[in-house]
């Protein structure tokens, strides 16, 4: 059987965090992304996950396969319908923070992640998509 | 998923078997910050090997562990990070600064043995 292309974990608690970082694990793993990578992409998901718990209180995390004629790779949407980040440009840096965290959890994931962007609607919410390749 | 904690002399050895929750790392904090005054225990250990991942939550949280059974009067060392989470916690930008690591257990029962050896040398003249 082929593995699936696409990953929809819904995220409410928690435990979801942790069945998001599992799943990406898994796929990286299928996909043949090796090394450090599988532990890159679950901690990737870790903390953009437990931004929806923090900030939106429920919200999904889709993780996506990427191939094109020279590389593979995957791409991770986390989407919630919370209040949306004021200042984006501050969430962004290294140290900023308006919950209970270290302020590194957003600007540590782009370091993590080969492409990354963020978009924010006051009020509507935030998605997330990153990519890494192999 | 609760993290058993062992009694082994004047240490407690606390071993995280699976992936953690936050609420799970927050209990772990907790009951070991307990238990070195319930155990009157002189150190800590805990072994992170079967943790799959250290995000910033669970780095704030042992270094938060770590500080809290050092004001109980305890040390503390983290064993077992193993290298592929050493690499991401590093491009993440987090550190256990101030917090004794060991390769192992067996490595960290030894750091512990030095690190307490005063206390135990006077609590034996005494």
């Amino acid at each position: 059987m082929r593995d699936a292309d696409e990953v929809k974990v819904s995220i409410s608690s928690e435990a979801d965090v942790v069945t998001a970082r599992e799943a990406g694990r898994q796929m990286a793993s299928d996909i043949g992304l090796n090394g450090s990578l599988p532990t890159v992409i679950a901690t990737a998901i870790s903390e953009v996950a437990r931004n929806i718990i923090q900030y939106a209180g429920r919200g999904e995390i889709i993780l996506r396969r990427l191939n094109n004629s020279i590389k593979t790779g995957i791409m991770i949407i986390a989407r919630d319908k919370g209040p949306g980040i004021a200042d984006v440009e501050q969430a962004m840096k290294d140290g900023y923070t308006t919950g209970r965290g270290l302020g590194m959890g957003l600007p540590g994931t782009r370091r993590l992640m080969d492409e990354f962007e963020i978009v924010s609607k006051k009020g509507k919410g935030t998605t997330v998509t990153m990519k890494k390749w192999m | 998923m609760r993290v058993p904690i062992l009694k082994q002399g004047n240490y407690l050895i606390a071993t995280i078997q699976s992936a953690l929750t936050d609420e799970d790392l927050l209990q772990l904090r907790d009951e070991l910050t307990d238990r070195v005054g319930k155990f009157r225990s002189r150190g800590v250990i805990v072994d992170v090997t079967a943790l799959d991942i250290m995000d910033s939550f669970a780095t704030q949280t042992l270094r938060a562990l770590a500080h809290m059974i050092r004001l109980r009067g305890a040390e503390t060392v983290i064993v077992g990070v193993q290298p592929e989470v050493a690499f991401t916690m590093v491009q993440l930008g987090l550190t256990l600064e101030g917090i004794s690591t060991a390769l192992d257990l067996e490595e960290g029962l030894a750091q512990l043995n030095l690190k307490t050896r005063g206390v135990e040398a006077r609590e034996r003249r005494g």
